[in-house]
């Protein structure tokens, strides 16, 4: 098992993730979001081939709604 | 109306309503009410996606970007450094290059500073994105964006969420002289009358969120704003009478007894 801060909160994946499999693994389609590893952004085409490392800290953004800045959004 | 397009950084626009999607009750009711008011430009927020909740649905199940121009925003960020971390997210997410630029100044206001908004729009349009600046109703600071490569500018009618209408309408009309690019007045709007005096003024689009999703009937409140930003837009096009002081009589004295 390794460790990895995902969004904010500390989780214990298995070894061997990439991002890909770790999306699909949460059950989060992979064409609306984007990933951030350790503070710099994962192109869509290196979702597959991007693999975790234990200590990376890894943030899966998409969209909601909002109108502007929305206070009870955030 | 349908000759009366928009057209910003080579992009064509058919509503000059543009709506935002926070406050709703649920994504049918934001739906129905982005219908109602006939919008093609939709803002969104940038957000981390529920990663425990499997089930929890995308806005963008029910918000087409087939159907739909979905506008990311910065909406939440105080410094240039996160504006921009959030307009990169955005524009990774795959669905857009434009971004709705906001750099808040002021938790209470929600003013925008105007000094991080134009350093982060001349990063931003370098990295080509094309980047709608929410603005304040300052002509010069509208200027300065339109310089660093802005297509368009986005002022304030009034303090987001306010629904105090347009607090500075000569402001506003010299800024909308002042710059060559689309001015689409954003924020503050509070009723119909409100967004149609904003068209009147010459405002190329309007942009709300709350007058509509805070309205006691969304969805009818949709369809108001629809017809005002219309009504609004004619009446400019059409040129309004002068204001005089005294009366002038519109039936002929020519034939009276």
């Amino acid at each position: 098992m390794m460790r990895i801060t995902l969004n904010g909160e500390n989780r214990e994946v298995t070894e061997g993730h990439s991002v890909s499999s770790l999306l699909s693994d949460l059950g989060i389609p992979a064409e609306r979001v984007a990933v951030e590893l350790n503070l710099k952004i994962v192109d869509r085409q290196a979702f597959t081939g991007t693999s975790l490392c234990d200590g990376d800290r890894l943030e899966v953004i998409g969209f909601i709604g909002g109108g502007k800045n929305d206070d009870d959004e955030r | 109306m349908n000759d009366d397009r928009l057209t910003i950084a080579g992009i064509e626009f058919h509503s000059r309503l543009w709506v935002g999607t926070g406050k709703y009750k649920d994504f049918i009711e934001t739906q129905k009410a982005i219908e109602a008011a006939g919008a093609e430009v939709v803002t969104v927020a940038v957000r981390r996606v529920n990663i425990t909740d499997r089930k929890s649905e995308n806005l963008l199940d029910y918000i087409s970007p087939k159907k739909y121009k979905i506008l990311p925003n910065t909406a939440g960020c105080y410094t240039v450094e996160d504006a921009l971390r959030y307009a990169r997210l955005a524009r990774a997410a795959g669905i857009s290059d434009m971004v709705k630029l906001e750099v808040i100044g002021d938790e209470r206001t929600l003013f925008p500073d105007t000094a991080g908004l134009i350093e982060a729009a001349k990063i931003l349009v370098k990295e080509g994105f094309i980047v709608f600046p929410y603005t304040n109703d300052d002509p010069i600071v509208a200027k300065r964006l339109v310089d660093v490569g802005c297509p368009a500018v986005m002022p304030l009618a009034a303090p987001i969420g306010s629904g105090l209408g347009i607090r500075n309408p000569y402001n506003l009309k010299i800024l909308m002289e002042s710059v060559r690019v689309p001015v689409i007045v954003d924020a503050g709007v509070g009723t119909a009358s409100d967004a149609a005096l904003a068209m009147e003024y010459g405002a190329d689009a309007v942009l709300m969120n709350t007058a509509i999703a805070g309205a006691k009937e969304p969805i009818l409140m949709a369809e108001a704003m629809k017809h005002a930003v219309w009504a609004g837009r004619l009446a400019y096009k059409a040129g309004r009478i002068p204001r005089k002081l005294y009366a002038t009589a519109s039936s002929p004295i020519e034939g009276m007894l």
